[in-house]
């Protein structure tokens, strides 16, 4: 399952808001949750994954999330999301 | 015991034991082993102790600073455990028999040209974290001593190479008692820093690294500007008595506070102070102050992502207005460009940018920067006492030119009903010789000059301030200058027009009496110096000055100067 995002952050995805992505993702020991933009795919259990992206305001990035419980990591991770004022949920 | 000469940077006098603030050296070579399964415990120890560490400041930084100066260390503590970084590293060791450090320091190095590469100012900043984090690491893995400014515990003077703004900020001030290092002069970033956290500092005494190890007793004299190294009781006792004179000196300065700086012979000149932010403000009231002699208005536009909107610009000039309470406040149009860039405005690199596009020169192309800023300043300047000066005119063409915008922005702002001052003085910078020559010309269309003597001095002598090879060539009391300055004012007073002066030179001990003969009005410098000032233009005959100022000016080197007014202060 995934979700599509637009980045609305001035900074695009800094450092504090990937420290809270990785945290929420290493919650979820039994799931798989990734990160897509700009052709590039990184594991979200890695700061330096989410910051290679190299994110600016405008982009859109695709989170995903594979596993038993999925459907909860990826939630969590959007709320982080959209808590963090990073993006927005594109319908 | 060795005496060692620098440049006196910041006044005072210390005395405690040298601590040196260096970079241990990082060199890693790649070296094989025969049990990669001993390198990878060094590694897990290395990364076991350094988490240990982050915690620590992670935890400090919480209790002192708050949650958002935490977060930093929060994200390097998810580097030192990132699977991106850590598998790529075991696997080098383990396939390619190498040492823990080499495995670390490759890939890490990876990360840091790729966000170095990175096209947002904001990432790119993070190769500077994780630099932080890799050499955290290679301290443990190379065994390396490495203390931190922050951690120093007893009272020292720090020895440097140089020091970094951000490293004169965060010595802690209860312990370090003064500094000295081996480069840099009396306008780099160290020394400024120095006079405004008021901790004595002697720079660019070339050899002082490689004179002393920690732990040696060391006095910094930066009324003098020497550095004596294992010094004799007896000259421990001497610089004991000075260290106490200067601070009687200072409690004599406070009570000078409220009092009009006033010569022997009755003359009135005001003391203005030089400012970045509205912050500054409360330093020059209590130093003081009569005015605010320059506003520098870059900080408005550094460090940010964007061109500063004129909300935000009239907010600080109204604040500073305000606070300043009717005083004169001389705001400087933007002066940014060349050495001082704005990430934003993607301004192409130059091969000379004291020579280039910047300052007035950008204002007059990017009109839609200069006209935002002239509508802050007009819509402020019903809060105070306010005067508009523009930087780096060279000609009066560009001086008619950045009028005649002020004048369009006043006329649209009075249809649109604001109201807006009419008593606003508008003047120039002197930085460049051209302008210097054609004073005169300049004085029938100017409310004021204010001298920039850092830029006179460097494009008078043809020579770049910053460049070390070169600095001799700074000299305030060149003749040549002080002729400079002469034409200026002499122009100004023809036509009823005052001068100010606001580079480093108006707040020097030795140039004060020669600006006072010279006929200067206005002398603005660092808010700290302005109690010296006064204390010492109030002992002075300005008439005494005037004779003294026409010898000066028949010299011929800054050396004969220099000896002359010696003389007159010893």
């Amino acid at each position: 399952m995934e979700k599509i995002f637009r980045i609305t952050d001035e900074d695009g995805i800094h450092a504090r808001p990937a420290t809270a992505l990785v945290n929420t993702a290493n919650k979820f020991k039994g799931v798989e949750s990734f990160a897509e933009a700009n052709g590039k795919k990184v594991t979200l259990k890695s700061i330096l994954g989410v910051l290679s992206l190299g994110l600016e305001k405008g982009d859109s990035i695709t989170l995903s999330s594979v596993g038993e419980n999925a459907e909860e990591a990826l939630q969590a991770l959007t709320d982080v999301m959209v808590k963090e004022g990073l993006g927005e949920v594109n319908a | 015991m060795l005496k060692i000469d620098g440049i006196a940077a910041s006044p005072g006098v210390a005395i405690a034991s040298a601590f040196r603030l260096e970079d241990p050296d990082f060199t890693v070579n790649r070296r094989e082993v025969l049990d990669p399964e001993a390198e990878l415990i060094r590694l897990d120890e290395a990364l076991a102790k350094s988490e240990k560490e982050l915690e620590a400041i992670k935890e400090r930084t919480l209790q002192e600073l708050g949650e958002k100066k935490a977060e930093i260390f929060e994200s390097h503590l998810l580097i030192l455990s990132d699977p991106e970084l850590l598998t790529p590293v075991r696997d080098k060791i383990s396939t390619e028999k190498i040492c823990a450090e080499y495995a670390l320091n490759e890939t890490a190095q990876e990360f840091i040209s790729m966000f170095e590469n990175m096209k947002s100012d904001y990432l790119k900043e993070r190769a500077a974290d994780m630099r932080d984090v890799t050499k955290r690491v290679l301290i443990h893995l190379l065994e390396l001593t490495y203390v931190n400014p922050t951690d120093i515990d007893q009272e020292v003077v720090v020895i440097a190479e140089d020091l970094t703004p951000s490293d004169t900020a965060q010595l802690n001030r209860k312990y370090v008692k003064g500094f000295a290092t081996n480069i840099g002069g009396r306008t780099s970033h160290s020394a400024i820093m120095a006079r405004s956290l008021e901790i004595p500092a002697v720079v660019g005494t070339k050899e002082v690294m490689s004179q002393v190890k920690s732990g040696d007793l060391i006095i910094v004299d930066g009324l003098d500007g020497t550095v004596i190294i294992n010094p004799t009781p007896d000259l421990v006792e001497e610089y004991k008595a000075k260290r106490e004179q200067h601070l009687q000196k200072i409690e004599e300065w406070k009570k000078l506070r409220e009092v009009p700086t006033i010569s022997t012979d009755g003359v009135h000149v005001e003391l203005a102070a030089n400012i970045g932010t509205p912050n500054d403000v409360t330093g020059v009231l209590e130093n003081g102050g009569e005015g605010v002699g320059l506003y520098r208005t870059e900080f408005l536009y550094m460090g940010r992502t964007e061109l500063p909107s004129e909300e935000v610009q009239f907010n600080s000039y109204k604040t500073v207005l305000e606070k300043m309470d009717g005083k004169p406040v001389v705001v400087r149009t933007l002066d940014i460009g060349g050495d001082k860039e704005l990430s934003y405005l993607e301004m192409p690199k130059e091969m000379n940018p004291f020579l280039g596009f910047r300052a007035v020169r950008l204002c007059l192309e990017r009109q839609d920067i200069f006209r935002t800023q002239l509508r802050a300043l007009l819509r402020a300047s019903v809060y105070g006492n306010l005067r508009i000066m523009f930087p780096m005119i060279a000609t009066l063409d560009e001086f008619r030119q950045a009028k005649a915008l002020l004048l369009e922005e006043k006329e649209k702002l009075v249809s649109e009903g604001v109201s807006v001052s009419d008593t606003i003085q508008l003047g120039i910078m002197v930085e460049i010789p051209s302008t210097a020559v054609l004073a005169d010309q300049f004085a029938k269309e100017v409310d004021f000059f204010s001298i920039g003597t850092n830029d006179l001095i460097q494009y008078t002598m043809a020579a770049d301030r910053m460049n070390e090879r070169v600095s001799y060539l700074y000299q305030p009391y060149n003749p040549s200058i002080l002729r400079l300055v002469k034409m200026v004012i002499d122009a100004a007073h023809k036509e009823g027009r005052w001068v100010g002066m606001c580079g480093e030179m108006a707040g020097d001990a030795t140039a004060i009496p020669l600006l006072l003969g010279l006929g200067l009005d206005e002398f603005s410098m660092s808010a700290t110096s302005i109690l010296p000032a006064r204390s010492q233009i109030s002992k002075l005959s300005k008439g005494d000055m005037e004779n003294l100022a026409a010898q000066a000016l028949q010299m011929s080197t800054a050396q004969e100067v220099v000896q002359l007014v010696r003389n007159i202060n010893a």
